[in-house]
């Protein structure tokens, strides 16, 4: 799996780039879910945002899944684009594949990449 | 009478394998006190006896094709199903399989729902079907549950014409009880009504407004200016549309509807007693990830044969457990490839051949009744196949004077219109039929 | 290859071709509609009957059905349905009543709908029965409404809380959701009962009740039944039953026996209606005293009572608090009520318990027969079905490979997946009426596939290799989204 280091991770596999504000999810979690077929964002710009918010549902052939907010803020930009591509959040999780950007709130606990790749693994089975 | 087809001998080689004596003993984890109730049911009945017993039940019924005539509807309709389609539905391939669960061996079931989405969405001017809900009803309330899904539950009002089914609304409200959902526009029960008096009920917090069409008392508007008024509010549009007028009439698709939905029951369907029917349910394609209900895709198997296997499965209840838009599990499979076969062979001919004799015959019993003295007719819209009769005595005083002559007179639409029936005329009525009406009626 | 598909109806059309033709109007004509609100193209096929016939014959061969084979599908209970429920239901007297027609017209079919309502009184043990929803979750759904309408009713307004035990259907959640109440899940514990101590650290007075499979879909029946089923009363909360396993319990103990509060039949379960590649089903509810004036409305019930000589007069009644109408009409009249009352009515109280016995001695044969080959997590004597997990150490074959594989074999597969804390689980239910041969046969391949599992994995990987199609693109399916057809371009103007 693939866990860049500027990005910080949350439990429920988001990943938060406290650079840019923006969010989405982690390579483990695309490749959990596996062929992604639709995105749905659900909330809307200028939305205030406390981290653990829904933000977006996922749903691949196999499983579905929500997405929460690992940061708390405004949200400043939402990846409109995805929906039509869902395919991006597998091919490029942690470029195309982002899903919203926020901005003058604070990250919730997250980990760093190390931390994150360390409970990645322990939960394969 | 038994459908087990093992022996002592292999029984008892089977508990010996298992390591239990008796059959008894497989059952040590039941509770004692609770174990082995003696059941008071009717002594079992040998195949022989069981139809005999079955023919004497279902004889003591009248029936509309045997002993009476029917001129009764307001939602289920007696039209005449080609042999085929029960032909088709007797065989074992498909009416013993279940859910295409595994789509290898289940093309059959697959290709015919398949068939069967396509020909609802042709129908009804639509561009996606589902495999279909239990019945009419549900199909109403689970466009409920489709627009409280599409506005995450930020809408929660639902405006309902009151020339909607009443047994339509009813399961709407029992649907949306859980969800704090707000129902309105249909208090008044007035046949007078069309969809002018529905439209200012259509505000910012609407998430549906739902019309039927023909509606419940057999008129035809077009809602276009309703769905315009609707769009303009945001709120999304659901039609109840009866199958058998969509061959002639305008579909509702054409009209901007969001959601059409329906009761397939005309299609091939027997009146059965209310049951099971077919409801059917199409939308737009952008809300198919919030449609309840299974879905039937064409893919490619793996040696390159188009075939077909259930799609978006990840939205149904078995993934999304809670956070699923319904609890929806099955379809109505089998009935729904009833529907698939009525209409391949009527086929657009004969289906348009159906719906003008219910046109044409209505009409006719509609002018003769008309004639009668103290009977009317409310004609300020067009209507398809069913119409309110304005009759000089209490409906239920006529609808016992027509039963006791072997007529079964139609709906009576009281209490709150007493004196207003509500007639239906399908192609099984003959000249003579609807003649013997009007002669019944003019003696009274 | 790709030789075998079968065009769809709409390709098979052809201009001016005719099916079934309908009688000429025997009416004087009257002008149609105003155009405007006229269709301009009525956009479906056109064919010949024999064209007909013989597109949906050749479909119905690429099925896997009961009447074809052995049919194991875990929780679905896909048992023979035998002929004589066909011929029953297609009566005349059943067929063509409409369901408004008046009552005393009607007789026949409320007699028959009363005794069904006694019927499943009587087998499942509790106080009132409605016929009205129309399948299993359908009959969930009204369950889980006449749990709310009950704590509303006592204004009791805190409880939102539902107990559901992770090996639970989908649909338990999901009706739950619909409803917006709180779903806790409840582990279980090594041996596939409730876990008792999770349950008492979450039973307190905001707990709606709990929704409880039994037998669980691990197929084993709760040896702690009576503490679970205490241990929510006494917190205030109504116990639900799923009846998706009745089948194991006929004549065996009454869930309203052991203190249940409501349960759905799946008639098309239990009781031998066909499952119609999905459905129609026909999902009945019973419930206990407390429950009874919320049923769905409405029930049918002697409104005169009758004598030596004349019969009594069934009518419609509406209980007091009823939560209202699940559906338009009276439930699954003709399809459901009269096939499985058929099959009441053959069986009588010892016919319905040795139903239980065999579908319990097969499923435990079988059990006996897969054990040292596949793992079984939860070991003890089960109920109708029982569950193993489709994988062995150092292969990389899956359940789905399994399952897979068995359709090379002609059979149809076990469920998979489901349920979901048990790993790569098959959970396999051999129903009552198959015979010790078939059974035998299904393990011998069962045990085959696990030896070429090691021998010869490719085989599993790519099967099924013998039946007419392969593994679908579900990937392609879901990304295309092509769920309709339409004339080919052009059509009408030929």
């Amino acid at each position: 799996m693939n866990a860049p280091e500027n990005l910080k991770y949350a439990k429920s596999d988001e990943w938060f780039d406290p650079a840019t504000g923006a969010v989405g999810i982690s390579d483990y979690a695309q490749n959990q879910l596996s062929d992604i077929v639709f995105v749905e964002i659900l909330v809307e710009e200028g939305e205030e945002l406390t981290v653990g918010k829904p933000i977006a549902s996922v749903e691949s052939v196999k499983a579905s899944s929500e997405i929460y907010a690992p940061a708390s803020g405004r949200v400043s930009a939402v990846n409109k684009g995805l929906s039509e591509k869902p395919e991006t959040l597998n091919s490029d999780p942690y470029g195309e594949g982002w899903m919203i950007k926020l901005e003058g709130g604070a990250a919730g606990d997250l980990m760093d990449a190390g931390g994150y790749e360390t409970y990645c693994e322990g939960r394969a089975h | 009478m038994t459908y087990i087809p093992i022996s002592p001998a292999e029984r008892d080689a089977m508990l010996q394998t298992v390591g239990v004596k008796t059959l008894d003993d497989l059952f040590d984890a039941i509770p004692k006190t609770h174990r082995f109730p003696q059941l008071d049911l009717p002594p079992a009945l040998t195949e022989m006896e069981a139809a005999a017993h079955l023919a004497d039940m279902a004889s003591s019924n009248e029936n509309v094709r045997q002993d009476l005539i029917s001129f009764l509807g307001a939602g289920a309709y007696n039209h005449y199903i080609p042999s085929v389609v029960d032909h088709i539905l007797r065989r074992g391939e498909f009416y013993t399989a279940y859910t295409p669960y595994q789509p290898e061996i289940s093309q059959g079931t697959l290709q015919a729902i398949f068939e069967y989405q396509s020909l609802m969405a042709n129908l009804t001017g639509m561009e996606v079907s589902n495999a279909s809900h239990y019945d009419g009803a549900t199909a109403a309330a689970e466009a409920a549950n489709l627009a409280y899904a599409q506005f995450r539950g930020k809408r929660k009002k639902i405006v309902l014409s009151p020339a909607v089914h009443p047994q339509y609304r009813e399961v709407i409200r029992t649907y949306s009880q859980g969800m704090g959902l707000e129902t309105v526009g249909d208090d008044i029960e007035n046949s007078e009504s069309g969809p002018e008096a529905v439209i200012p009920h259509i505000d910012e917090a609407t998430m549906l407004v739902t019309v039927q069409y023909p509606d419940f008392f057999g008129r035809i508007y077009d809602y276009a200016d309703l769905i315009k008024t609707a769009h303009e509010k945001g709120a999304l549009v659901c039609v109840v549309a009866n199958p058998t007028a969509l061959a002639m009439l305008k579909p509702p698709g054409e009209m901007g509807a969001d959601i059409v939905v329906g009761e397939a029951q005309p299609f091939g369907i027997p009146l059965w007693y209310g049951g099971p029917y077919l409801g059917f349910f199409t939308t737009k394609k952008s809300y198919v990830h919030k449609m309840a209900g299974r879905l039937v895709g064409e893919t490619m198997d793996a040696r390159g044969n188009r075939s077909y296997v259930l799609t978006l499965t990840a939205r149904e209840q078995h993934i999304k457990r809670e956070r699923a838009t319904s609890n929806i599990c099955t379809n109505q499979g089998l009935l729904a490839l009833a529907a698939a076969v009525y209409v391949s062979v009527l086929g657009r001919q004969g289906l348009r051949e159906v719906a003008n004799l219910c046109y044409q015959k209505a009409h006719y019993a509609a002018a003769e009744l008309e004639k009668l003295k103290g009977f009317s007719l409310n004609r300020s819209a067009p209507f398809f196949h069913e119409f309110v009769l304005n009759t000089p005595k209490p409906a239920g005083e006529i609808n016992r004077y027509l039963l006791d002559h072997g007529v079964l007179g139609g709906y009576d639409l009281g209490p709150g219109m007493k004196n207003q029936l509500l007639v239906a005329v399908t192609e099984m009525n003959s000249k003579d039929e609807i003649d013997t009406l009007v002669a019944l009626l003019k003696e009274m | 290859m790709a030789n075998i598909v079968e065009p769809t109806i709409f390709e098979l059309s052809s201009p001016g071709r005719r099916g079934v033709t309908m009688p000429a109007s025997d009416v004087p004509t009257t002008d149609l509609p105003p155009q405007s609100l006229l269709r301009s193209d009525l956009p479906l096929p056109e064919l010949a009957e024999v064209d007909v016939v013989r597109h949906y014959m050749k479909l119905s061969t690429f099925n896997y059905s009961v009447d074809g084979g052995f049919y194991p599908l875990g929780s679905c209970t896909m048992k023979y349905n035998p002929k004589i429920n066909e011929d029953a239901c297609r009566l005349p007297g059943f067929l063509f009543s409409h369901p408004l027609q008046p009552a005393e017209t009607a007789q026949g079919n409320l007699a028959l709908m009363y005794e069904m309502q006694e019927w499943l009184k009587e087998i499942s043990g509790f106080a009132g029965v409605t016929l009205q929803p129309a399948a299993g979750a359908h009959g969930e759904f009204a369950g889980v409404l006449m749990m709310a309408a009950y704590h509303k009713s006592r204004g009791d307004t805190r409880r939102v809380k539902m107990l559901i035990p992770d090996a639970a259907h989908g649909t338990n959640p999901a009706s739950v959701g619909m409803l917006g109440f709180t779903v806790v899940t409840i582990p279980s514990d090594p041996r596939g009962n409730v876990d008792l101590e999770a349950l008492k650290a979450a039973c307190d007075d905001t707990v709606v009740g709990m929704m409880l499979t039994n037998p669980n879909t691990l197929g084993m029946f709760d040896e702690h039944i009576e503490d679970v089923i205490k241990m929510v009363k006494d917190c205030g909360g109504l116990m639900y039953g799923d009846g998706a396993n009745l089948n194991a319990l006929l004549g065996i103990v009454r869930p309203g026996d052991l203190g249940f509060d409501v349960m759905h039949f799946n008639l098309h379960k239990t009781f031998s209606v066909p499952h119609g590649g999905g459905g129609p089903g026909s999902g009945p509810v019973g419930v206990s005293q407390r429950l009874a004036d919320f049923l769905p409305s409405p029930l049918v019930d002697i409104v005169e009572e009758g004598d030596d000589e004349i019969a009594p007069l069934y009518g419609f009644v509406a209980p007091k608090h009823s939560i209202g109408r699940m559906k338009a009409f009276h439930g699954h009249f003709g399809g459901g009520l009269v096939r499985a009352y058929t099959y009441i009515l053959m069986h009588g109280a010892d016919g319905l318990k040795d139903i239980a016995q065999y579908a319990v001695l097969n499923a435990n044969y079988l059990q006996a027969r897969l054990r040292g080959t596949y793992r079984i997590p939860y070991d003890r004597i089960c109920m109708h079905e029982f569950v193993v997990e489709g994988r062995f150490d150092g292969s990389d074959v899956r359940a789905l490979d399994i399952s897979k594989r068995l359709m090379d074999y002609n059979f149809h597969p076990p469920t998979n997946y489901f349920p979901l804390i048990v790993p790569e689980a098959l959970m396999i239910e051999p129903t009552e009426t198959e015979n010790k041969d078939t059974l035998d046969r299904f393990a011998d391949a069962m045990i085959k596939i696990a030896e070429e599992s090691q021998t010869q994995p490719e085989l599993l990987h790519g099967a099924p290799s013998t039946t007419r199609f392969g593994r679908m693109d579900e990937v392609k399916a879901a990304r295309e989204l092509v769920l309709c057809c339409w004339l080919p371009e052009g059509y009408s103007d030929q």
